[in-house]
This record gives structure tokens, C-alpha cells and sequence, in this order.
């Protein structure tokens, strides 16, 4: 009953999503001030055909039955198409969402494996100099724009010490491992491919660090509260006051149950991440969906920037449910009230 | 309470500012957060004699020039000394932090404050198209709405805060509910008093303190999105001496000339990060029960 209730809960949700994220591009690709029949056509074309284009793309139809239209190819996945590229939108951002998960991914693992260590031993050490370090160094992480620390990173590993590539997703000398599930990590170990595993994973290194950075400190802050709550409870002075190891009442007996608050957090990170990466991928020339969109809005092309607004939405939400199936999952108690 | 010294019946006539006060200085990351921001002012406040250079005299002899004497964070690639402009870009940068918060705390505050007094269907509705803005990624759609704007810092400023408004009206709401419960404002209508009325005497001025605390939690992040906006392409264009938009220009250079996005990036750090500390110490003070989380 309870998973019942938060699916049906979500999927309600997911439509009030559909519905604004639709509404909202709508309304923005309406405010342009160019014509996009204009800029399909070119400067130079005469107005008959400026005037076919538009009926073409029913531009000349009144507003309601425009975003009728818009809905409808929405739910249909029609989102329309590129007017940079020509081809359909969904096409685009289905080649580029892999890159840009895979990314996510990886920057959620490194934020997760540096940030909760600091959590723990900031919780541990409270009001201690490690504390006020570990504390700083998430406000640090909160307020680094990416782009800056993606440039710093290039200058310093890629180009003085040529230890890691400056951008890209794989040495452009090596095949691309055969396209299985777009990630290049896991196809290229299906492939059997060591050298481009190697390479994927050393083009990774800087992007992903750059991204997971900006929420080493938000998982850090978040695993801190748990384990402060954590550390207060009758069962961790119990199993302490029966002789049980210091570290091993912190990392066995508090610490799983600090994670479970902390799982929220992290499955709304990932959603960050993956629009967060719309920075991180442009100074990287990361071949995701966020370097896409950013060409996309400097072009103008707003049937690319609005698809991307609705994917990367109902992303978010997927996300959020899965986030809350994972909570009741592992901790019972939980049962779909929030 | 210190343990030294005599224990006396003295009256706890502490101002509520010497209290503050008392209680920023226990928290080193605060009095760190306001003595960066300080600084920041300082240079906002005095650019034109802190600067050593015009920021916009174009020197085409120093081109690219390293740090040094003369120019301490070098030059662009038209010789204009970075040091000089970096000064005068904060005054954009912090301008625009301020200008965000601030149109987006207003609006959000009358539009929740009204919403809670008036409650019923108002409410009601303006409380579902809240939800629906707010489940859209912000930064996507700061970036759609500042693009089909028009790429200007005035247009990025105000699509950031259009987008940032939902945060505050929801914030202003809540605040209303609880005072419109108060003894206070139920006898202010029992007296006959207007929703008008009730509005202006009671629920703003009391709705205040959380909205501008959530303000200060703001700036430093309207200040980095602004700066990631010019980054793009969407915000202040060239050549007005921006941080983001300059630190989009030395990437051209970056391999060989790291300091032109260097500088103007770490400002863009320093002043974010003070914000986010002031505003971090802010929000520990007014709730004790987080102090420390």
C-alpha cells in the first residue's frame, strides 16, 4: 500500500511536471524576440518563404493550439526539431544523455567516497580544528564556480604537468568502444578493450572531479548532521560502555544508519549533477547533453534548450522516486508518509 | 556565561546587538565570512582609487603581459590591466547579487504574504504554479528565459530573478499563515481591521526577518550563477569588465596565459565563498537547533 501510494503520489507529480516544464518552455520560446521561421529560413530569404516556413512549422496557428500541439508531441517524445542540427530533438539528447550520466555518475562516486569520510570524522571531531577544515572546505565546494575550477585543473594536470587529458571523452586515436550502453566505461570493458577503458576513465578524472567538488561539501554537511544525531543515541553509548572498539562502533554501527537520511541527498544530487554539468561539459568539451545545450542557446535553437528542459526535468523527478523506493526499501520504518 | 569572575545579579541588559555580536564572535567562520566580505566592499566601495589602472585603456604594447610591478594580475589581450578590472567587476558582480535578491524578495514577499492572508483559491492556485516553477531545474531555465531575453547582464539578472521569486513567495506564505493565526492579528480584524491593513502593520514587518536572512543565504549563489551566466555567453558582454565573462575570455588563453582566468575567477570564489560563510553563521544563529549542523 504505502509504495503504492508514493508511485501513485510521484506519478501525479510527474504530470504537474510535464504539464509546467511544457508551459514554461512554451511560454519562453514565445518570447523570443527573433523569428525562428526568420532564422530556419536565413537573412537572406524572401518573405513567401519566410511566410511557407511558418505555416510549415504552424507557427502561424493561434497560441493555444500551438501548445496543444507542443503537449501532445510531448507525451508522444516528439520535441520537435533542432534547428541547428535538423534533426529531431529526442534524437540529440538520447546520443548525448550517456556521456552526460556516465559523468554524473562518476563525480556523485568521487563526491560520495571523499565526502562522507569528512563527514564522519568532522561529526567525530566536532568543534576540533578537522571541523572547521572540513566545514570551510564544503562551504569552498559551494561557492567554486565549475568553470573556474575546470580551467585551473586544465592548466595545472594538462598543461603544466601533462599527466591528464585537457578535454574530450576518449583519446580521438583510439575506436570508440561499440555503442552497448552508452557509457564508455562499462562498453568498453564489455568490448574487451583495455586501452579505452584506460583512456575513458583518465578523461574522466578531471571533469568528474570538477563536478563532484561543487557537492563533496554538500554530502560532507549532510553525513556530519547524521552521524551528530547518530553518535547521541542510547545504542552507540551500549555497544561503547560494552567495550566495542571506538571506530568500529563509528563506522559498524552509527554510519549505516547516518546513510539512510543521506540517501535523499544524494539522489537530489545526481539530479543537480546532471544539469550541473551543463558548465563542467563546455570547459571540458564533454560530449554531453549540457555542452549541447549550451551550443544550443548561443544558437538560439530553442527547440534543443527546451527538449533539454523537460528531459533533464522528468529526470529529476525519476530520480526522486527511485530516491524514495531505495528509502523504504532499506529502512522499514518508513512507510510512504512523508 | 564566563567561569571567572564574581557572580553577581547582574541585570542581563545586553542589547541585542551586543548579544549578536557576542554570539558572531563565538563562531570563527562567521567573523571570517564578514571580514572577507568587508573587503569585498571595501574594494566595491573604492574601486576607482583602489584600482591602479582605467580598466578600460586599451595598451596595445602590453599585450598578455605576466604579473608584475606594473600590472599584478598581468594584462588581457588588449593590454588592459587585469589587477584594474577585476576591482571595477566586482561592483558589477556584487551589484548584481544585490539587485537579484532583492527584486526577487520583494516580489516573492507581497505575492506570498498576499497569499497567505487571502488564502482559499488565491492561494490555492498561486501555490500550484509555485510548485510547478520550482520543479523545473533553476539553472535550466535561468538559462532558457536569460536566452530568449536577449544575452545582456540586465536580461540575465532579471531571469534569475523571475526564477528565484517561487523560493521567497513560498517563504513569505509561510510566515503569513502563522501571523494571521496570532492573537494579535485576530484581534487587529475583530477591530475591524482591512487585509490591506493587517498586511502592512503586521505580516510584512514580521515576515522580514526569514525573508532577508534567506536573502543573505542567496547572494553568494545569485552572485556565482550570475558569473556562470556571463561564463556562456548569456550575461555581461564584452567589454565590460565582468568576473565570469572575463574568465570566459582567458580560456582562449588559458594554456599559456593562466592568469587572466585565474584572478578573475578566485574573486568570484572569495566573495561567493564570504557570502555563503555569512550566510551559513546567519542561519545558525537564528536557529539555535541547527547550530553547528
Amino acid at each position: 500500500m504505502p509504495f503504492v501510494n508514493i508511485i501513485r503520489k510521484r506519478l501525479i507529480f510527474l504530470v504537474l511536471v510535464v504539464f509546467g516544464v511544457s508551459l514554461i518552455t512554451f511560454a519562453i520560446s514565445h518570447i523570443i524576440p527573433g523569428d525562428p521561421a526568420r532564422l530556419v529560413a536565413g537573412d537572406r530569404a524572401s518573405d513567401e518563404i519566410v511566410t511557407s516556413i511558418r505555416q510549415q512549422m504552424g507557427l502561424d496557428r493561434p497560441l493555444p493550439e500551438q501548445y496543444w500541439r507542443y503537449l501532445t508531441g510531448i507525451l508522444r517524445g516528439d520535441l520537435g526539431a533542432s534547428l541547428r542540427t535538423n534533426r529531431p530533438v529526442i534524437e540529440d539528447l538520447v546520443a548525448f544523455f550517456p556521456a552526460s550520466l556516465e559523468l554524473a555518475l562518476v563525480a556523485l562516486l568521487i563526491a560520495t567516497l571523499m565526502g562522507a569520510p569528512l563527514g564522519v570524522l568532522s561529526a567525530v571531531y566536532r568543534d576540533r580544528p578537522i571541523d572547521h577544515v572540513v566545514r570551510t572546505l564544503a562551504v569552498i565546494g559551494i561557492s567554486t564556480p565549475a568553470f573556474w575550477l575546470g580551467l585551473i585543473l586544465i592548466v595545472t594536470f594538462y598543461g603544466a604537468l601533462g599527466v591528464l587529458p585537457g578535454g574530450g571523452r576518449i583519446d580521438p586515436n583510439l575506436a570508440i568502444p561499440s555503442r552497448v550502453t552508452g557509457f564508455y566505461l562499462v562498453d568498453s570493458l564489455l568490448a574487451g578493450d583495455l586501452p579505452a577503458f584506460g583512456s575513458t576513465l583518465r578523461h574522466l578524472v578531471l571533469p568528474a572531479f570538477t563536478l563532484g567538488f561543487i557537492h563533496l561539501g554538500v554530502v560532507a554537511r549532510q553525513i556530519r548532521s547524521a552521524m551528530l544525531d547518530e553518535l547521541q543515541q542510547d545504542y552507540v553509548r551500549t555497544a561503547r560502555a560494552n567495550g566495542i572498539a571506538k571506530w568500529r562502533v563509528i563506522c559498524g554501527h552509527a554510519l549505516p544508519n547516518a546513510l539512510i537520511p543521506s540517501i535523499t541527498v544524494l539522489g537530489l544530487a545526481l539530479g543537480d549533477l546532471l544539469y550541473g554539468a551543463v558548465l563542467t561539459e563546455t570547459v571540458f568539451a564533454w560530449p554531453g547533453m549540457g555542452a549541447y545545450v549550451v551550443n544550443s542557446i548561443q544558437s538560439l535553437d530553442f527547440p534543443a534548450v527546451m527538449g533539454f528542459s523537460v528531459v533533464v526535468s522528468f529526470a529529476y523527478v525519476l530520480v526522486n522516486l527511485a530516491v524514495d523506493l531505495i528509502y523504504m526499501a532499506i529502512d522499514p520504518r518508513i512507510t510512504g508518509v512523508n | 556565561m564566563s567561569a571567572a569572575g564574581p557572580i553577581v545579579a547582574a541585570p542581563v541588559a545586553i542589547s541585542d546587538w551586543g548579544f549578536l555580536f557576542y554570539r558572531i564572535r563565538k563562531s570563527p567562520l562567521t567573523v571570517l565570512g564578514i571580514l572577507m566580505i568587508l573587503t569585498v566592499l571595501v574594494f566595491v566601495a573604492f574601486a576607482p582609487w583602489l584600482a591602479t589602472h582605467d580598466p578600460n585603456a586599451i595598451s596595445l604594447r602590453a599585450r598578455l603581459a605576466p604579473p608584475s610591478g606594473a600590472h599584478w594580475f598581468g594584462t588581457d589581450e588588449v593590454g588592459r590591466d587585469l589587477y584594474s578590472r577585476v576591482v571595477f567587476g566586482g561592483r558589477l558582480s556584487v551589484g548584481v547579487g544585490f539587485f537579484v535578491v532583492v527584486i526577487a524578495g520583494g516580489v516573492g514577499a507581497v505575492v506570498g504574504c498576499l497569499s497567505g492572508i487571502l488564502g482559499g483559491r488565491v492561494d490555492t492556485v498561486l501555490m500550484r504554479i509555485m510548485d510547478v516553477v520550482l520543479s523545473v531545474p533553476s539553472l535550466v531555465v535561468t538559462m532558457a528565459l536569460a536566452a530568449a531575453l536577449g544575452p545582456s547582464l540586465f536580461n540575465a539578472m532579471l531571469a534569475m530573478a523571475i526564477v528565484r521569486i517561487p523560493f521567497y513567495v513560498r517563504l513569505a506564505r509561510g510566515q503569513a499563515l502563522v501571523i494571521r493565526e496570532m492573537p494579535y492579528v485576530k484581534g487587529a480584524y475583530i477591530f475591524g481591521a482591512s487585509n490591506w491593513q493587517v498586511l502592512r502593520w503586521h505580516v510584512a514587518r514580521n515576515a522580514m526577518p526569514p525573508l532577508i536572512v534567506q536573502a543573505t543565504l542567496d547572494l553568494g549563489g545569485a552572485i556565482l550563477m550570475a558569473s556562470a551566466l556571463s561564463f556562456i555567453g548569456l550575461g555581461a558582454q564584452q567589454p565590460t569588465a565582468e568576473w565570469g565573462a572575463m574568465v570566459s575570455t582567458g580560456r582562449n588563453f588559458i594554456l599559456d596565459q593562466w592568469w587572466y582566468s585565474a584572478f578573475p575567477g578566485f574573486a568570484i570564489l572569495f566573495t561567493a565563498t564570504g557570502f555563503n560563510l555569512l550566510g551559513d553563521g546567519v542561519r545558525d544563529l537564528l536557529d539555535p537547533r541547527q547550530k553547528g549542523r
